[in-house]
């Protein structure tokens, strides 16, 4: 299904963000915007909702922990136990202090990486996506903000002009 | 202005009060003679059950006296002058800990105040007024504990065993450590240190203050220039410092990060009573400039110098547990088969409790959520001087008393009392300070 879009450039993160916080003032829902590097303080003008990335990567980094304890008792204890520097107790809790740079490690391992392939997740950026940057100077030194249209181009494209846009183009967009 | 509250003056009187009691006592107990020790060590076994035994062992290599007692007889005396001077140690241990815990403090806040001054952070100047309070005990502090440690080598006390020419004479680790490891030059390092510290914490203090009159910035720049050459004496003094006042306790143990921990504890302990401080002139409606962004950075501080302390505790720890050579393993068998409770709890207190408490962002800001956190870091870390010294000087026979009780009651007592009184003394927020107003706007 196509919907109609109103795409409006900036060239200023300044006036992006000026321009954002007017356009929700007057009540119109933005539905994303393209920028060339994070721009501080956008989220909340978008009014989009906090990340919960810090639960995951909580998350993540205890199922880390567990992996590494299962694995290191596993591997070391039960396994193929091994008489390693006149320690041969076999049990994990008396060569804890042996194990826990690797629990760190996997702790940190585990909640890093799998953070961040939730952030691309979460960001729609799966392998073979197709980008859906809609202008290339988004990614160079232009700022876009994409509003849906709702039978009121005209109001939309006069209230993006006002805003201090570089350029304002309505288009169909594939969705 | 400031002004300081008479219910917390009050407070601080009866504390230091109650401690100079809670002191007395636990030095009129402290027996004089071998029989007096031994009936007090019987009466305790009774009720506790004794772990006596490997205690000796663990104390006869320490301390050096192990191969030299190879008759019996011989050896049970010397085991009792040993346990008599145990006891006796006690009460200046306690006070010991506790003076030389509040000294730190003072001291890691002169540490975090110099890295703000010399990194000319924009975010802290409304905060450098609360830092400069705190760091006013430096003087009362350190004086104590030079006096304690004059008193040390007047042999008031046993607590540091190389000071006695008796023992160096038996002992040819000693001998050889003498050079460095004599009452003399311990005296003169330990008044060269504090001389340093004490000058830079009346300088900057001074520059500071006349920066709010003038008309330039040439004392902000000053204080700049001064605060960079602080850290640089500072990272080395305050690491001999820690042999010396601390490390030298085990004279044949040596761990070569030793300064770096105790240097954490005291960080982390420092940044904590900033913090608290903080939130506590701003219950009283002073600091209204200091936000809610203010005490998240402080918080993330206590939170990254916990784990960092951490860090440095497994990494002195797992390399002598690896290793296992005898000389260096003594010092955490002592730990670990006489102080069980309070080196375990120690470590949730400073590790466990603020990696899962101040993890979410959130509560960073939430004022009494610090406070807690901050009351129990400063605990462990009381705890941690506790386990750094106590072993070495009472052995087995510690316990959490009136010694122990009445340190931390004078002690906390007098630095309430100072800090608060120096924090009277001038306007609590800079006026000229050139990042004042960065501060102010200072939003996370």
């Amino acid at each position: 299904m196509a919907s109609k879009v109103i795409q409006a450039l900036y060239n200023d993160d300044d006036v992006l963000m000026h321009a954002v916080k007017k356009v929700r003032a007057e009540h119109h829902h933005i539905e994303e915007v393209y920028t060339p590097f994070p721009v501080h303080g956008l989220d909340k003008a978008m009014g989009l909702a906090d990340t919960r990335i810090a639960i995951t990567s909580f998350l993540y980094g205890c199922l880390g922990l567990t992996v590494a304890v299962v694995m290191m008792n596993y591997i070391m204890i039960e396994d193929w136990p091994q008489d390693i520097g006149g320690k041969p107790s076999f049990s994990y809790m008396e060569n804890l202090p042996a194990f826990v740079p690797i629990m760190f490690e996997l702790t940190v391992f585990f909640a890093a990486h799998l953070m961040v392939i939730t952030f691309y997740l979460r960001s729609r950026m799966w392998p073979f996506k197709k980008a859906e940057n809609p202008d290339k100077r988004t990614t160079d030194d232009h700022f876009l903000m994409e509003l849906g249209v709702h039978d009121n181009e005209q109001e939309l494209a006069d209230l993006l002009w006002e805003t201090g846009a570089v350029e304002v183009k309505v288009t169909e967009k594939e969705s | 202005m400031y002004t300081f509250s008479n219910k917390l003056r009050i407070g601080s009187f009866i504390a230091m009060g109650l401690g100079v009691i809670f002191l007395a006592i636990g030095f009129l107990s402290a027996p004089s003679t071998v029989e007096e020790a031994k009936a007090m060590v019987a009466a305790h076994d009774d009720g506790h059950g004794g772990g006596h035994a490997e205690e000796a062992m663990g104390h006869g290599e320490e301390q050096g006296h192990g191969a030299a007692a190879s008759h019996g007889e011989e050896h049970d005396a010397s085991h009792d002058t040993h346990l008599l001077h145990q006891l006796q140690n006690r009460p200046w241990s306690a006070l010991y800990v506790a003076a030389f815990f509040f000294f730190m403090i003072a001291l890691g806040v002169l540490a975090f105040y110099a890295i703000q001054r010399a990194a000319q952070a924009g975010w802290s100047p409304l905060l450098f007024r609360v830092m400069e309070g705190i760091t006013a005990y430096l003087i009362p502090g350190g004086i104590i504990v030079f006096v304690i440690l004059l008193l040390s080598a007047l042999h008031m006390n046993h607590m540091f065993v190389w000071m006695d020419a008796e023992t160096v004479a038996h002992d040819e680790l000693l001998q050889g450590k003498s050079g460095y490891l004599n009452p003399t030059f311990f005296l003169i390092r330990a008044a060269i240190f504090l001389g340093g510290w004490i000058f830079y914490r009346q300088y900057s203090r001074k520059l500071s203050l006349a920066q709010d009159e003038s008309d330039d910035n040439s004392n902000f720049v000053k204080n700049f220039r001064w605060s960079a050459g602080f850290l640089v004496f500072y990272l080395i003094t305050e690491s001999m410092m820690s042999w010396d006042w601390i490390m030298s306790l085990d004279p044949h143990w040596f761990s070569t990060l030793f300064g770096w921990y105790v240097f954490a504890s005291m960080f982390v302990s420092g940044i904590t009573v900033i913090a608290m401080v903080t939130v506590y002139l701003k219950s009283k409606g002073y600091l209204e400039q200091v936000n809610d962004s203010h005490i998240h950075d402080l918080a993330k501080f206590m939170f990254g110098i916990s784990i960092f302390w951490t860090y440095l505790w497994f990494s002195q720890f797992m390399l002598i547990w690896y290793a296992d050579i005898p000389e260096e393993v003594t010092y955490y068998i002592a730990r670990f088969q006489d102080y069980k409770l309070p080196f375990f709890g120690m470590l949730v207190m400073n590790f466990v409790f603020p990696l899962l408490v101040l993890m979410n962002s959130d509560y960073k800001r939430v004022n009494w959520f610090v406070i807690l956190t901050g009351i129990v870091v400063l605990f462990g870390h009381y705890l941690d001087i506790f386990n750094m010294v106590m072993p070495a000087t009472v052995g087995d026979q510690w316990y959490i008393g009136f010694p122990e009780i009445g340190g931390i009651l004078f002690f906390g007592g007098l630095f309430v009392y100072w800090v608060f009184t120096a924090l009277t003394k001038a306007p609590l927020q800079p006026k000229r300070n050139p990042f004042i107003e960065e501060s102010r706007h200072f939003h996370y």
